[in-house]
């Protein structure tokens, strides 16, 4: 299978991409804020569909539209949150005007397809270094935030009171998160970014009780759903995506069950 | 002789009045807190018992006067101030344990990776085995029980050392026996350390054994004295803005308006919140 250039490409892509979303993704369930992942990949599409139109990769497109609206949720912070109805009618036109754009370049259903429901086995060279570049630049990111970042989660109130900025922690993160997003979109779709992005990070949370050890296990479900999805694909010939949904919905509810023994304290 | 005697003043409020959307919560107040001294903070919901609490942490600047804060004006981020806010967040469906989520206030104003030094997690285990938390701790946040929550919180808000802990309705859905060890437990931690604490609740009785003074808040003003001095019919008729009768019953002192409980009739109805 690894014999492939596209299957070693695949391999490499999905593995770079799992690492990043399980860690923003543990940040992303630990905060309460998966709705707003799951917002910006729908921001995404249309941004994707645009690039597509006017001739641009259309990982750029997916990167600057996740990234704008990323920022602007971070600066209306609390004057958007809960407002569920305004959210979604935003949701829903980014769709739409993604079907407009997509009307406009009068494109296969393949285009579409793959980036709703992600294509995988497309990586090429160049996408490869891309998604490198844009993983490092995350992971700095979040680097550099991340201890104001778990207190502001934790105890807003308190670290407010201690000095953090919870609106430049919060813009920052959500910025994180949009590049973070447009990643995961490469390989599973917009439509799936929750199912690498919230699954493991949900799953990890559960099945651990010190911060370290939850960010890197859900780094590791992460990647082994994606690579697991990966091999069952070629074997089975169903689409990859299928494969990685469906791992990550069983570790999600395998972490729901109430065995204390399977628990890695 | 001036800044001597400010040294010894936990908190000093100087003509404040603080707004919030254009509504004056207190209006033209002026007070001292001696360090050392356990102060309950009433008053029914909206007398800004919060907003109080959120000035001396430098959160909200009072449109007028000044507040001094051990000395100094106060100012965000005074490491000589803990906090204990309401607690209303949680990690979700995270089963992070007490200690990971204790140990997050430590530095976690500066940028960078988390993690704690070795001098650090000697203060963590300390703070925590003050307050009697130190097997609580291992266990997952959200599988403790609220008054052992609460033990957590106080640990958190003992980190840095401070001079002057506010402590936000720490009782607050708490059954009365968990009430009485929390009171307890902060009364002790106060004497044995020497800080100052200023402590809100809904209900003055749970406070009557460990507090040295009150202060009430109500229609945007304060009565700040002994339980004997301000607890009365006309000091909280006055705050309340209506008729209040102070019934004492053995230990225990009930405040009324005609036939109702007062500070049981919030209690309730923050329940519902």
């Amino acid at each position: 299978m690894l014999t492939y250039d596209f299957m070693r490409n695949a391999f490499a892509a999905s593995a770079i991409v799992a690492l990043v979303a399980g860690i923003v993704g543990y940040f992303l369930v630990l905060r309460g804020q998966t709705f707003a992942g799951h917002a910006l990949s729908h921001v995404g599409f249309a941004g994707a569909t645009g690039a597509v139109l006017l001739g641009i990769p259309a990982i750029w497109g997916l990167v600057g539209f996740t990234l704008i609206a990323g920022l602007g949720m971070g600066v209306l912070g609390e004057r958007i949150s809960g407002r569920d109805v305004a959210i979604g009618v935003v949701l829903s036109l980014s769709i739409g005007l993604g079907v407009l754009f997509l009307h406009f370049y009068t494109a296969y259903a393949t285009q579409v397809t793959a980036l709703l429901f992600g294509n995988v086995l497309g990586v090429n060279r160049q996408t490869l270094w891309t998604l490198l570049g844009l993983a490092i630049v995350s992971l700095a990111g979040l680097g550099v935030i991340a201890r104001p970042l778990l207190f502001a989660s934790l105890q807003p109130e308190l670290a407010e009171a201690k000095g953090v900025s919870l609106q430049l922690v919060s813009l920052l993160f959500l910025a994180i998160v949009a590049l973070t997003v447009a990643e995961c979109a490469q390989i599973v779709g917009v439509l799936l970014v929750f199912t690498l992005m919230v699954g493991p990070a949900a799953a990890a949370g559960r099945w651990t009780t010190r911060l370290g050890r939850g960010v890197a296990l859900a780094a590791a479900l992460a990647l082994a759903e994606a690579w697991a999805g990966i091999a069952l694909a070629y074997y089975t010939d169903w689409p990859t995506s299928f494969w990685i949904t469906a791992l990550s919905a069983a570790v999600y509810f395998a972490s729901l069950l109430p065995f204390n023994k399977l628990r890695l304290a | 002789m001036r800044a001597e005697e400010e040294k010894n003043k936990a908190v000093e409020l100087e003509d404040v009045t603080i707004a919030l959307a254009g509504r004056a919560i207190l209006s033209r107040i002026s007070l001292a807190i001696e360090s050392g001294e356990f102060i309950g903070v009433l008053g029914p919901n909206g007398s800004g018992k919060t907003t109080l609490m959120r000035a001396i942490l430098g959160l909200i600047p009072p449109s007028s006067g000044s507040i001094r804060v051990l000395g100094e004006p106060a100012r965000r981020g005074n490491p000589a101030v803990g906090y204990m806010p309401q607690h209303r967040h949680s990690s979700g469906s995270f089963r992070l344990s007490g200690w990971d989520f204790v140990a997050s206030t430590v530095n976690g104003h500066r940028w960078g990776l988390p993690g704690a030094s070795a001098a650090d997690r000697r203060e963590i285990d300390e703070a925590l085995s003050l307050v009697g938390a130190s097997a609580l701790a291992k266990r997952p946040l959200m599988e403790t029980s609220g008054g052992e929550r609460q033990r957590l919180l106080l640990a958190q808000a003992l980190l840095g050392r401070p001079r002057l802990l506010l402590l936000d309705e720490p009782l607050i859905s708490l059954d009365p026996h968990h009430q009485r060890t929390v009171v307890g437990l902060v009364r002790e931690l106060q004497e044995a350390l020497g800080i100052a604490v200023l402590f809100s609740a809904h209900e003055i009785n749970p406070l009557l054994g460990a507090l040295d003074r009150v202060l009430y808040l109500g229609g945007g003003q304060a009565a700040l004295g002994k339980v004997a001095e301000v607890i009365t019919g006309p000091v909280l008729s006055r705050l309340y803005g209506s008729e209040i009768e102070v019934v004492r019953m053995g230990n225990r002192i009930f405040v009324m308006s005609g036939e109702h409980d007062l500070e049981k009739a919030e209690h309730r109805h923050d329940a519902h919140l």
